[in-house]
């Protein structure tokens, strides 16, 4: 069962077709991912299939439904959240109500209930905190719950929009560039959580420039260039292929980073 | 979940407190008069504060709301009969309608594209309340009765004293309530990231929709107090000016601060009228004074000071 598919996508800017014909098919409980060159494509076909923007031709299909077109709010209410490779934290609240307000879709409280604090008010709340505190908990952010998210470190912050995603409790995951401006060790405990994230059957789509991560983490990679498909195939299929060592970065370097 | 309940009305319950007591230092009647007026317009910022200091828009025309609020009450009883009580409903039910309708096109808009449209928003409606002159009694204004529940009259500065503080403390609490709420929640993460909310599943359009009436209410319900409690409205009321002020007090005061609203509001009010000594001056040393508070405390007046008192003390 495919449980996110892109069916010849395309979308232009200005005359330039920055997706251009863009198909594939992610089976449920994979990490699958999204490589390529700079300015190939990528973030903008996860604007594509996250709502940001809407599809000048194709179709995304979400668990075999038709939702090109629909907005962000609406995939997210079926099971479809992402995170940004710039970073989107609400930078005035705590770690613990960024990632509570993750839970927004699971919460059933009116404003007119909220207004005069009903007792249903309060049961949500505790209700919100603690799996707010279990996803927290989920990437190793526990003890930094109620610090200001606009005091943490960049790799913390990274993991806090993944375990915000993580709460809206998604079908399918969209990770752009997690490990961007990582270190070492923030990119290998990334590896471990993108694993468990699979592991509990969350599909990942991952767009990430760190091969390293890419090729130990991901069941199936597809290469984009210049808006369109490249190869598609598993980490040692698309190592091979010659047409993705021509293209990305220049075949020397590619066997480095890739080897 | 008792501490919880304390945390978040503690500041309101002080507030009552230091309600209750005040009087007692009044020295004349003039001084409950003011202090009324600053509760009045505290409750238009506290409106103000949830769509500016919490869901981050803007608004430079919510004195356009205000005077709904005020000449509902003027024109419910003149005109068509109302009784006091029922036109003050009336106004605040006409404000949430009328912000429903013009908050659904404008707030798309962002940053300062909003403001103009408010901006534009306000001037309309003052120039409706100014020639409409046979409902309103056009720039002169009308008179307003006085409000009368179960045979009593409202009447004197000290009566609208205790209303007007009361009215305050129950709308800093509900404004407290929705803050710590998950609506309250949405609005503030909208603030930060709309796009971020809105792929966390949040419907941006409509939470700012709902924020925007909200915040027309309470500057409704505080016109329709302010023209009972003056028993005299003029489109002054409603004028580009008091906008200003609105915004000036919720940012003086601190943006996203409740308490800050009611700091705010007890500068714009007293201050020129503390400066009166001061003849021709005194706008001058006004705007000296707030220009200072702005570069000294950036956040505004309770959260930079609340700010650097925890930092003391840490």
């Amino acid at each position: 069962m495919n449980i996110l598919s892109v069916d010849h996508l395309s979308i232009t800017f200005g005359g330039v077709c920055a997706v251009d014909g863009v198909s594939f098919d992610i089976a449920e409980g994979l990490v699958f991912s999204i490589i390529g060159p700079n300015g190939a494509g990528k973030t903008t076909l996860f604007n594509l299939i996250s709502g940001l923007y809407v599809p000048q031709d194709g179709r995304v299909l979400l668990a075999g439904e038709d939702v090109s077109g629909w907005t962000p709010e609406r995939l997210a209410c079926r099971g479809l959240s992402r995170t940004f490779q710039n970073l989107q934290i609400f930078f005035r609240l705590t770690a613990l109500e960024n990632v509570m307000v993750g839970r927004h879709r699971h919460e059933r409280t009116g404003i007119f209930t909220d207004l005069l604090h009903l007792p249903a008010v309060e049961r949500q709340n505790c209700e919100t905190r603690e799996q707010a505190m279990a996803a927290l908990a989920r990437i190793g952010l526990q003890t930094m719950a109620d610090r200001p998210a606009g005091s943490l470190a960049y790799g913390d912050l990274k993991r806090l929009e993944i375990a915000r995603a993580l709460a809206t409790e998604p079908s399918v995951l969209l990770l752009d560039e997690p490990a961007a401006g990582c270190n070492a060790v923030e990119t290998a405990e990334l590896e471990g959580v993108i694993r468990g994230i699979a592991k509990d059957g969350v599909t990942v789509v991952l767009v990430e420039h760190d091969m390293r991560l890419v090729m130990n983490v991901s069941d199936r990679i597809h290469v984009l260039a210049n808006g369109r498909t490249l190869a598609e195939g598993t980490a040692a299929e698309v190592r091979a292929d010659p047409a993705v060592i021509q293209a990305y970065l220049g075949g020397q370097e590619v066997g480095r980073a890739v080897g | 979940m008792r501490a919880l309940f304390y945390s978040r009305l503690m500041p309101i319950a002080a507030v009552a407190v230091i309600a209750a007591v005040l009087p007692a230092f009044f020295p004349s009647a003039y001084y409950y008069r003011v202090a009324a007026l600053v509760f009045v317009f505290a409750l238009a910022g506290i409106g103000l504060n949830l769509l500016m200091g919490f869901a981050g828009q803007v608004s430079l025309g919510h004195a356009g709301f205000i005077g709904i609020g005020a000449y509902a009450v003027a024109v419910g009883p003149t005109h068509l009969g109302l009784p006091p009580w029922l036109s003050f409903f009336a106004g605040a039910a006409l404000s949430a309608i009328v912000a429903f309708l013009v908050g659904r096109p404008i707030l798309r808009l962002k940053g300062h594209y909003l403001a103009v449209a408010t901006l534009g928003f306000g001037t309309l409606l003052s120039i409706v309340f100014t020639n409409e002159a046979n409902l309103t009694g056009g720039p002169d204004g009308m008179a307003v009765p006085r409000l009368v529940l179960f045979g009593w009259a409202a009447r004197g500065s000290e009566t609208w004293y205790w209303i007007s503080a009361a009215s305050f403390v129950i709308g800093a609490a509900l404004a407290l309530n929705l803050i710590d709420s998950p609506t309250g929640r949405a609005l503030r993460a909208i603030h930060d990231s709309e796009v971020a909310a809105r792929v966390l599943g949040i419907d941006v359009a409509q939470k700012k929709l709902m924020v925007f009436v909200v915040s027309a209410v309470y500057a409704s319900v505080a016109g329709s107090y302010l023209a009972m409690f003056n028993g005299l409205i003029t489109p002054e009321v409603s004028g580009f000016l008091r906008s200003i002020e609105l915004v000036a007090m919720v940012v003086l005061g601190g943006m996203g601060s409740i308490v800050g609203s009611l700091v705010g509001s007890a500068v714009i009010v007293v201050l020129p009228q503390a400066l009166s000594f001061l003849h021709d001056y005194e706008h001058v040393v006004l705007g000296l004074i707030i220009m200072g508070v702005m570069i000294f405390l950036p956040g505004g007046i309770v959260p930079s000071l609340t700010a650097l008192f925890a930092g003391r003390r840490a």
